[in-house]
């Protein structure tokens, strides 16, 4: 096959890559521009979009003896990534941009360009595995490398796009194995560090970043009751779930800390209570996409598991779709879901569908007036 | 077998260049030292001076030799416009324009953001013209607070050259000092220093068969500028640092060698040249000529690909051997839109669009022949791929 590597610069892509080489396809490198003023050099964790990256990703397309392209995304990128992140915040939503930039950017602009330059598929260095089940029909699962598993970024991935993806180190046992390989060829990314951050807040500080570009408006802090507790700065960049940050002078009744409950960018409030106030039993999406094969009866609830964060616990839960909407009834209670997530639904390994949570309901029943308020005025819907 | 087509972005190392620099990196001796060796070695660069003089039609004493052209470039705009501003604070206006190479462009928004620099762009029209009626209007206005004019002879992308020896004049009843950047001129068209009424011209050695990392800026006797390299005062004190006589050496030769050619090698690369543009009109219709309406250079063809991504043709075309370019990469090796046909006021997908088809030494109708039948292949995939989309959020 004709395979278009695409290569961050870090140490999973160069390896990835090699792989491919190595199973016997003709790889090109490709690494994406994804700003038009990159940064020169990397500091410290902070994502990509950097020269050195670039230069990273040439040396190792080199050292494996493969071709070596950049392509520029840049415009896609801001308007399908950059951009989406700040209305969702701005719609006091909490979005996953690395799930954008795959949905949009590399399994969509990249991999049509691709497609249509003569490429079969897209090789990147994403820990998950495609199998294939019984009628031929490809599915993601979770890599080996649990700790890495990076399956729930892929969940939006249709069975048509993951026809064209590949990723070689899925089947690796970890990210140690990963480095210890990549030194073994020769590759100088080996001891690169891990990049976690979004890529596009060069300074890592997503409320600054958020402030500069939506303005801040001082606003109050109130409990479930509406009584003001204190002031913040601006409503942007508070997340569902976060207890640091909000400057309450005055402590709870009961001692205990607080968190965000939720974020009203109408009235300009954040909304803050106790821990358990933050439980919710249900999570509702109206858009969603199957991941492979869709599951047979869906309209109908059944066993599943779901995962709302990039590297959070999954939950066994029973979900139900129709045509616009899936309905996700947990087990038990989880903690801090932010319209604007993710819920990645699971059978067992495989990854089986996405939606992004629109609305919650909460599980605590003296809050469940005060959170359908709450989300009724942020989400429109309850 | 790559067909080579990229002679504006480096020309292949002429063999007689080579032999001569390989025989210099050998001679021991720095310029600067009173011994024999040093003395020796100082007459080779002296000599290197000379010859290069010739090519340039200037006095030996005008040649400054740098590291390459980006550094010319730095040079006599910061040192232009630091030795204005001493003597007359008042002079803070640089007059460039938008379709100048980065070289230029950065270190005058460097002035403009740290050394409070007003920049004036000339307008460009359609076909890369710079308008020097309009040049000439505003210098009747504002002509006395201009610390300088920087415009390229000959655009690097389009090959549009600019009449140089007209701005000066402009600029003359002023007093206003002009710089060019050459580099992309220097060899493919005449660019006589002494006749051309410039205070300072840029040229670059890897354009015209030279090493790469040996340029010169060329600066009249009449011209003095601020270093930006402090040291032992090499280079009229103007570029300190120890003089790269092999370098200087190989670059003269090579401009000896180009200028002993230029006009043999005019007559024949603008016929490959137009039959290049010829060809391409009959296997593709979306493919457009920049520049139509303005004098180019001999060996260049830029065309605008309509619907098509310049990188896209440039890999689909580098997978079949054909090594072309977009214009003017940037260090990350990025080709976005052209920023020159930006600044000629096309959209953003004509921008995109870019393929520059430069000619050389070593070009002959085989490689056009190669070029026009790997081409509908690309143009047909890059179609395909399409422009980078805007607004669509699929």
């Amino acid at each position: 096959m004709k395979v278009l590597a695409a290569m961050s610069g870090g140490v999973d892509s160069a390896v990835a890559a090699a792989r491919a080489v190595e199973a016997g396809h003709e790889v090109v490198g490709v690494h994406l521009a994804l700003s038009r003023m990159p940064g020169t050099l990397r500091t410290g964790s902070r994502g990509c979009c950097t020269i050195e990256d670039s230069m990273d990703a040439q040396r190792a397309a080199n050292v494996i003896g493969i071709p070596y392209y950049v392509w520029d995304f840049s415009e896609r990128f801001k308007l399908d990534v950059v951009d989406d992140f700040i209305s969702e915040y701005e719609s006091g939503r909490t979005p996953n941009p690395c799930m954008r930039c795959n949905e949009r950017i590399k399994f969509a602009a990249l991999l049509e360009k691709g497609l249509a330059l003569g490429f079969d598929a897209i090789c990147t260095g994403h820990y998950a595995s495609i199998l294939t089940d019984d009628e031929g029909n490809l599915e993601l699962h979770r890599s080996l490398a649990v700790a890495k598993d990076q399956s729930y970024v892929l969940g939006v991935l249709t069975a048509e796009q993951l026809k064209h993806a590949m990723f070689p180190i899925g089947a690796s046992a970890s990210k140690d194995d990963i480095r210890a390989e990549a030194a073994a060829r020769g590759l100088s990314v080996a001891a690169k560090p891990d990049s976690y951050d979004i890529c596009f807040i060069p300074e890592g500080d997503t409320q600054d970043w958020l402030a500069d570009r939506l303005g801040s408006t001082a606003g109050e802090i109130v409990d479930m009751e509406g009584n003001v507790l204190g002031q913040h700065a601006g409503a942007h960049g508070f997340t569902v779930g976060q207890r640091k940050g909000l400057s309450i002078g005055k402590p709870a009744v009961d001692g205990k800390p607080r968190y965000v409950l939720a974020v009203d960018v109408k009235s300009n409030k954040v909304v803050v209570g106790p821990a358990k106030a933050l439980a919710v039993k249900e999570l509702i999406g109206s858009k969603y996409t199957w991941c492979g094969k869709p599951k047979a009866n869906a309209q109908e609830f059944f066993d599943a598991l779901v995962q709302v964060r990039a590297h959070g616990e999954q939950v066994p839960c029973q979900v139900s779709v129709t045509e616009d909407q899936m309905v996700i009834k947990l087990e038990e209670p989880i903690l801090g879901v932010a319209p604007g997530q993710t819920a990645v639904i699971y059978l067992g390994s495989r990854v089986l569908a996405q939606t992004t949570i629109d609305s919650t309901v909460s599980a605590v029943d003296d809050f469940s007036s005060a959170s359908a308020s709450i989300s009724g005025s942020v989400n429109g819907a309850v | 077998m790559s067909v080579y087509l990229d002679y504006a972005a480096t020309s292949p190392l002429r063999p007689e260049v080579l032999d001569c620099y390989v025989e210099y990196l050998k001679t021991l001796g720095n310029p600067s030292s009173v011994h024999t060796a040093g003395q020796l070695v100082r007459r080779a660069l002296e000599e290197a001076r000379e010859e290069l003089a010739k090519s340039v039609d200037c006095n030996r004493n005008e040649v400054i030799f740098t590291s390459g052209g980006t550094e010319s470039n730095n040079l006599a705009i910061k040192g232009l416009f630091w030795q204005q501003r001493t003597l007359d604070p008042a002079k803070k206006i640089i007059i460039s324009a938008g379709t100048e190479h980065h070289a230029v462009i950065d270190p005058i928004e460097w002035l403009e953001k740290h050394d409070a620099a007003d920049i004036v762009w000339v307008p460009v029209d359609y076909d890369g013209n710079v308008d020097l009626n309009w040049l000439e209007v505003f210098l009747s206005s504002k002509g006395s607070e201009v610390a300088l004019i920087s415009l390229m002879w000959a655009n690097n992308e389009t090959g549009v050259i600019t009449d140089i020896k007209k701005v000066t004049e402009l600029a003359d009843k002023y007093s206003i000092p002009v710089h060019s950047d050459a580099i992309a001129a220097f060899g493919h068209i005449e660019t006589s220093f002494k006749d051309s009424g410039l205070a300072a011209m840029s040229i670059s050695a890897h354009k015209v068969g030279g090493p790469i990392g040996v340029g010169a800026l060329i600066v009249s006797r009449a011209t003095k500028l601020v270093s930006l390299v402090h040291g032992g005062g090499q280079e009229r004190g103007m570029r300190s640092g120890t003089m790269n006589a092999p370098g200087a050496k190989a670059f003269a030769l090579a401009a000896t060698n180009t200028i002993a050619e230029l006009k043999a090698e005019t007559q024949r690369l603008q016929e490959l040249r137009d039959k290049l543009v010829e060809e391409v009109s009959k296997v593709t219709a979306v493919a457009k000529l920049t520049g139509q309406k303005a004098p180019r250079m001999p060996h260049n063809a830029h065309f605008v690909f309509e619907g098509c991504s310049g990188d896209s043709l440039l890999f689909l075309l580098d997978q079949q051997g054909i090594e072309v370019s977009t214009g003017s990469a940037c260090q990350a090796g990025v080709n976005g839109p052209s920023h020159v046909l930006v600044a000629m006021g096309r959209s953003a997908a004509e921008a995109y669009g870019c393929l520059r088809v430069t000619l050389g030494t070593d070009s002959s109708e085989e490689d056009i022949t190669a070029f026009i039948s790997a081409l509908p292949k690309a143009v047909e995939g890059a179609l395909k791929a399409g422009i980078p989309q805007t607004g669509d959020s699929k």
